[in-house]
């Protein structure tokens, strides 16, 4: 086997400095947002006391959640020691503390007293997911960064069994991070649109699509970034048939948390609220979530050429699977706060409360400024580190090529295992 | 009403409790509820200070929903003046504490209102969902916030089954003591923890007492009080019973 090559990244082109430049202003865009939400209030959001969680949650969400899942090409890596994914585990460890940070810190710039997130860190209530969370993301990021230390080290590199420890450790951290996330909606039993077991491997489907189109995108900004080709038509194949294979997944998960949910009588009227008539969730779901987000990138993936040619669509994919992932979060956690809480079910009510009511919500600019911020966030931490360590393979070609086929990638020999069948 | 004159609760002495188990950050973050919740206990001629809430008791109400006029409002506005909250302008994020919500059935045509507030379920999911323990449930079952360690996350308004909570939303001024509100922390109905320890009724039964009296307040724990008898002659309706979150607050008629 070929030794592998690192490198960091030194030199920047002109468009690398306009992408950076535009996640700085965005993040302080982001920060400004904040800043003026906690001086004045959530009064200046569109969140109400109806749809109490809005568009900063469901970034937050959305990068907890793919940062989970960023971690996997290491864990193919080490874990079920796909020698091909080698070069890559070093990258993906990074993305997912990234995305993780940028998550947690949208999270904490939403609360309604940011102030206090001392108070967050030094008390606990050990009944609640949430405090739970807390442990599972902090001890997420050391475990990751443990890892990271196992692979980048000199010392540590050597010793095999640390790695593969640390490996797997990370790997089921992730995993239960996944599930902690997804648990946060499990305890609301009122809410009836959370009310399914489904909602568990939904998340973690959702996170190896996230974390992977993600971890695509980086790579091939930075092959341009490097005029080095960090994917080879190998892995490029891979990497496709791996997404393909995760959008279906949260499809057929997708699919079986409806269905399932309009059989039972007693979430019909949630789930035609969502599938049909509740205005603007519908449409997120329909044409966002399913249109751009799933069946568009799933018909690029098919349909565009085979090998390196192929290298714009698969991009291009990896863009829509993450846009359809916040409009998938979209709908579960703003349609879910919006469907009316039932006190009195089968009956017809009102209030000064808005019971009955269709929870309103209208987005206002300070919360989407400190939502995109989060993954602004998250990619200057990538870009940053890139240039202090060398966590970016240094590929020729062939090399790695060699690699790969000695190796069995998870995407089999076949570059498109399930596009064809499309 | 007796029952409130005999519980000698003290939520300042709640308060110290919990300083006593929290680090020496938190006490200092936790001083300036002492001194508010001690303030306004100095008045109540039943405080008895240093002495804790106590777990024989349950606080509970029985509304009758029967006895509730629909234009009467009169409960709504006892708590506004109580515990100084009052529309802001803003429909969506206006706070209520209590609410009076039109029920009607479809199929018979039958309309009801029914004052709605914090149920002080026993199984409270606000209790349990609440990542800090600023929502907490006193010894004497009354839910609260502790809107010194409440970091606004909003989690116990998704966990609600009630609608009970609300966060506020814009600055707040002209404060009550009895209760303190804050921007960016959640609040809901506290029973009148304050008055029920200084052995007064909570404002809206003392309020509907002179309209319609739908409303029974008394410890359910005490087989003597009037509360009690009334829900052992006839097990009242609960909202939600499906859930089983035991609430402290039944109802008649519903
Ligand atoms: S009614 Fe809501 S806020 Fe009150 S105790 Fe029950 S769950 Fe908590
Ligand atoms: S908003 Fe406050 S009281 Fe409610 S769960 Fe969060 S910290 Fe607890």
């Amino acid at each position: 086997m070929a030794k592998l090559a690192f490198q960091t990244l030194d030199d920047h082109s002109t468009p690398f400095w306009a992408l950076i430049a535009f996640h700085v202003a965005l993040v302080a865009a982001g920060l400004g947002a904040a800043l003026y939400m906690e001086e004045n209030g959530h009064i200046v959001t569109g969140m109400n006391n109806q749809v109490v969680w809005g568009l900063p949650h469901v970034f937050a969400v959305f990068l907890i959640v793919a940062a989970s899942g960023a971690l996997n090409v290491a864990s193919v890596s080490s874990v079920f020691n796909r020698l091909a994914y080698k070069p890559y585990a070093r990258l993906s460890g990074l993305l997912a503390i990234a995305l993780l940070i940028g998550g947690l810190a949208v999270l904490v710039l939403d609360l309604g007293r940011p102030d206090r997130l001392l108070v967050a860190m030094t008390t606990y209530n050990f009944k609640s997911i949430f405090a739970w969370n807390i442990y599972l993301y902090s001890g997420f990021v050391v475990i990751v960064a443990a890892y990271l230390f196992s692979m980048m080290d000199r010392q540590a590199a050597k010793s095999a069994a640390f790695g593969k420890a640390m490996g797997w450790l990370a790997f089921g951290w992730r995993l239960a991070l996944t599930t902690g996330t997804g648990s946060i909606f499990g305890f609301l039993i009122a809410r009836e649109a959370y009310d399914a077991a489904i909602l568990a491997p939904l998340f973690i489907a959702a996170s190896f699509l996230y974390g992977l189109a993600f971890t695509v995108l980086v790579l091939l900004t930075m092959s341009r970034e490097t005029r080095d080709e960090l994917m080879p038509e190998e892995m490029l194949g891979k990497f496709r048939g791996l997404l393909a294979i995760f959008a279906l997944a949260v499809l057929y998960f997708t699919a079986v948390q409806h269905v399932t949910k309009l059989y039972s009588a007693a979430h019909q009227g949630v789930e035609l609220f969502l599938l049909r008539d509740g205005g603007v969730f519908p449409l997120v779901f329909w044409l966002g979530q399913i249109g751009i987000g799933t069946v568009l990138p799933l018909a690029l993936l098919a349909f565009a050429p085979r090998g390196t040619k192929g290298r714009l669509a698969i991009e291009l994919a990896s863009a829509l699977f993450l846009i359809g992932g916040l409009a998938q979060l979209y709908v579960i956690i703003i349609g879910g706060q919006a469907f009316p809480l039932a006190l009195f079910p089968g009956m017809e009510v009102s209030s000064p409360a808005l019971d009955g009511e269709v929870g309103r919500y209208v987005p206002a600019l300070p919360e989407l400024l400190l939502g995109a911020s989060g993954v602004s966030m998250a990619m200057l931490i990538v870009a940053l580190a890139l240039r202090l360590m060398p966590f970016l393979p240094k590929a020729p070609a062939g090399e790695v090529s060699a690699n790969a086929a000695t190796a069995q990638g998870l995407g089999a020999s076949d570059p498109m295992p399930s596009g064809r069948t499309l | 009403m007796s029952d409130a004159r005999d519980s000698r609760s003290d939520l300042a002495a709640d308060r110290r409790a919990l300083l006593r188990g929290a680090g020496g950050l938190l006490a200092v973050l936790l001083a300036p509820g002492v001194t508010l919740y001690a303030l306004g206990g100095t008045e109540a001629a039943a405080r008895a200070p240093g002495e804790a809430v106590s777990p024989k008791v349950r606080w509970g109400l029985l509304i009758d929903v029967n006895a509730c006029p629909a234009e009467c409002d009169a409960c709504v506005a006892a708590c506004r003046t109580e515990n100084g909250w009052a529309d802001t302008g803003h429909s969506a994020t206006d706070p209520h504490w209590i609410r009076k919500v039109s029920v009607r059935d479809p199929a018979s045509g039958a309309a009801r209102e029914v004052p709605v507030m914090c149920q002080h379920c026993a199984s409270a999911p606000c209790v349990d969902v609440c990542p800090t323990g600023a929502s907490f449930r006193r010894a004497d079952g009354i839910v609260l916030v502790d809107r010194h360690i409440c970091i606004g996350c909003r989690y116990c308004i998704m966990a609600c089954p009630y609608k009970a909570r609300t966060l506020v939303h814009e600055p707040v001024h002209d404060q009550t003591a009895d209760a303190p509100r804050g921007k960016g922390t959640v609040e809901g109905c506290t029973l009148c923890a304050p008055r029920i320890d200084a052995g007064r009724l909570p404002a809206c039964v003392e309020a509907c007492a002179a309209k319609g009296a739908a409303m029974l307040f008394g410890d359910l724990n005490d087989p003597n009080s009037a509360i009690a008898k009334a829900v052992a002659a006839r097990a009242p309706a609960r909202i939600r019973a499906d859930l089983r979150l035991d609430p402290g607050v039944g109802y008649r008629g519903l």
